[in-house]
């Protein structure tokens, strides 16, 4: 079997462990590495961070011999969408309030699926907000406010 | 006697009204979260965890427990029911159960599986307040060494007997350790890896990156490939087995106990191994094997039964040594932390309210569970029916709010959605994230004890290797290690896991 090293499960991940692995070298180069008698905070970063590359090339060899294919499909819509989703709660949490943090989270939440119905959405989004200022804000009593001008 | 005093405390404390009340809403939530498909009880416990904080300490950890205990069994009824699992460990569960719902016996397999869940969760409750004290007495003359190999051990074979490649399973670890590192080091008061924010220099928090991989990078995953669900739901009225099913099922849920006792104590294995060894003995054993895969009760109350003693007994290592036996147990460490409790052998004595009390809400909760699900079975089934896209905007929302909660700030949010970035990446490359969340839990743990040990030894890496208990867990690493990557074992993991 073929498998393009651009979706090649074991191939990608071995990437992956390589560069992450650099990369945690790379930063701590300037941090004092210390001896075995007294480690300095270099040390164990540094020794992880060539474990990592070391399973990584494994990883890559194995993968080049014997392919392992991605399944599945890459589902970029929810990837971008749903994380966005969670990034427009902490902002709206901070200038806006609770309640419309909320309601942008359940909105921007449900565009990541593949069905969006607009009036079951507004229903979720009233429905859950109640719930929500109910079990959070006055049953665990969470300090934030529910609306905040500027 | 001494054991009936501690028990005695134990239930004193957790039959309190209000530690009964936090157990009820922990097994009810668990279970409410984790018959969701696709949601495995360390997703849920991640979510659920920050309503826990203004709790007392021991009540959120019979909160906590609580929701493990529902979760697991909730991921059952959803194996049953619809043939989702939701962790590993319920793949097994799937295979039998799935077939019985077919049949039209979905009621005594889900009823078999309470009842399987609390003879293992009873006996388990005692294994652990009889071999709590000793173990924990042994705990106590630990030294750094001891302790930096008996992580390594665990470590070793969370990641040795995870699911799928094993040398990704070993990166994963190391990476989960480097994770870790992340913050301020302890003896030179240098932030490491903090990348100029200055949030990071505290560190990741672990719901954070427990909602993002479990959570977030789950649903993103279920989004791009949905699966198809049909309930059997029209025939579960009978929960209760019959005296014939009973009787089959008593030995199965005798050895299934015994098998997960087993396992559970060993730190690092998950709980999908001790479900597989059970079926696979109940299917030797058998008189018939071929009834095996077509719905054989047997083959629902071994493995569940020790999936949940596997469950129970985590909690000794985790209890008496201060060390997570899995990752769910890196949560429930990570949750006593932010009570300001330091986990270790010293727990014991210290808090002996909190161990004893947490014991014996473990038999309360799993008897809960039995009562609970009876008359909530309903409910339950109703809730399989609700479509995906109106669940996962509220697994978002319980999940934003939660990680908001644990320090007010809108940064771990950020965070957590990198965090569910990765964790989808990490799951279409099949790289395990259960080892990596033990790891990142231990990592600052096993550098304090490698630097000590070190500093202890004037820099010669042998005292891993003269102290004797030290050089025993060594010797256990090598020899699982060994074990593992023999060709002939390898292929069986292979089929198993795979």
């Amino acid at each position: 079997m073929k498998v393009a090293l651009t979706n090649n499960k074991r191939f990608l991940s071995g990437l992956m462990f390589i560069g992450i692995g650099a990369v945690a070298i790379f930063i701590a180069r300037d941090y004092p590495m210390g001896s075995a008698l007294r480690m300095g905070p270099g040390y164990f970063p540094i020794v992880l961070g060539g474990i990592i590359i070391l399973f990584g090339i494994w990883e890559i060899i194995i993968g080049t011999l014997k392919p392992d294919e991605v399944k599945g499909n890459w589902s970029l819509r929810a990837l971008i969408v749903l994380p966005l989703s969670a990034v427009i709660f902490g902002i709206l949490m901070e200038k806006a309030g609770f309640i419309p943090a909320l309601i942008a989270l359940i909105f921007a939440s449900a565009l990541a699926g593949n069905e969006f119905k607009f009036w079951e959405v507004a229903v979720l989004a009233v429905g859950l907000t109640i719930a929500c200022v109910g079990l959070f804000i006055y049953g665990l009593g969470l300090p934030y406010p529910l609306l905040q001008g500027h | 006697m001494e054991l009936f005093n501690n028990l005695i405390l134990g239930f004193s404390v957790a039959l309190s009204l209000q530690n009964l009340w936090f157990c009820f809403i922990g097994v009810f939530l668990g279970t409410l979260i984790g018959v969701l498909p696709g949601i495995g009880p360390l997703a849920t416990i991640a979510m659920l965890l920050p309503i826990t904080f203004n709790v007392a300490p021991v009540s959120a950890l019979i909160m906590l427990a609580g929701i493990y205990y529902g979760a697991q069994y909730g991921g059952s009824t959803t194996a049953i029911l619809v043939n989702l699992p939701g962790e590993t460990s319920a793949v097994v569960t799937c295979i039998d159960g799935y077939q019985m719902a077919r049949q039209g016996r979905a009621g005594p397999a889900l009823g078999i599986a309470a009842l399987g869940s609390f003879f293992a969760g009873t006996v388990c409750t005692l294994l652990i307040a009889l071999a709590g004290p000793p173990l924990a007495e042994m705990a106590l003359k630990f030294g750094a060494p001891e302790y930096f190999s008996l992580m390594l051990m665990g470590l070793v074979t969370a990641a040795v007997l995870a699911h799928g490649d094993m040398a990704k399973s070993l990166a994963m670890t190391a990476l989960g350790l480097l994770l870790g590192v992340v913050g301020t080091d302890v003896n030179s008061g240098m932030a490491r890896f903090s990348f100029g924010f200055p949030e990071l220099t505290d560190g990741i928090g672990f719901v954070v990156l427990a909602v993002g991989v479990f959570a977030i990078g789950e649903i993103v995953s279920n989004l791009g490939d949905p699966e198809e669900r049909q309930v059997f739901t029209s025939k579960v009225k009978n929960l209760w087995p019959s005296k014939e099913d009973l009787k089959v099922s008593f030995m199965p849920v005798v050895r299934g106990t015994a098998i997960g006792a087993f396992f559970g104590v060993l730190p690092g294995t998950g709980p999908a191994i001790a479900s597989f060894s059970s079926y696979m003995i109940e299917k030797k054993v058998a008189k018939d094997p071929s009834r095996f895969g077509r719905g054989a009760i047997e083959g629902v109350a071994g493995p569940e039964a020790a999936n949940n003693a596997d469950a129970q007994t985590k909690f000794i290592p985790t209890l008496t040594l201060g060390i997570p036996a899995s990752a769910v147990m890196a949560l429930m460490l990570g949750a006593l932390t932010i009570q300001g409790i330091a986990p270790g052998p010293q727990v014991m004595t210290q808090k002996p309210d909190l161990f004893w009390g947490l014991i014996a809400s473990m038999w309360v909760g799993n008897l809960m569970l039995v009562v609970l699900n009876l008359p909530l079975i309903g409910l339950w089934v109703s809730l399989l029916k609700v479509p995906y896209r109106i669940l996962f905007p509220c697994i978002m929302a319980f999940s934003c709010i939660g990680i908001y909660s644990v320090n007010n700030s809108s940064f771990e949010i950020y965070l957590t959605a990198i965090f569910g970035v990765i964790g989808f990446v990490w799951l279409k490359l099949e790289c395990p994230a259960a080892p990596l969340l033990l790891g990142f839990v231990l990592g600052p743990l096993m550098e304090e004890n490698l630097r000590r040990a070190l500093l202890i030894s004037r820099g010669d890496p042998s005292v891993f290797f003269t102290r004797p208990i030290s050089l025993g867990f060594m010797i256990a690493t090598l020899v699982i290690l060994v074990i593992m990557a023999l060709p002939m074992i390898k292929k069986r993991r292979e089929v198993i896991t795979g």
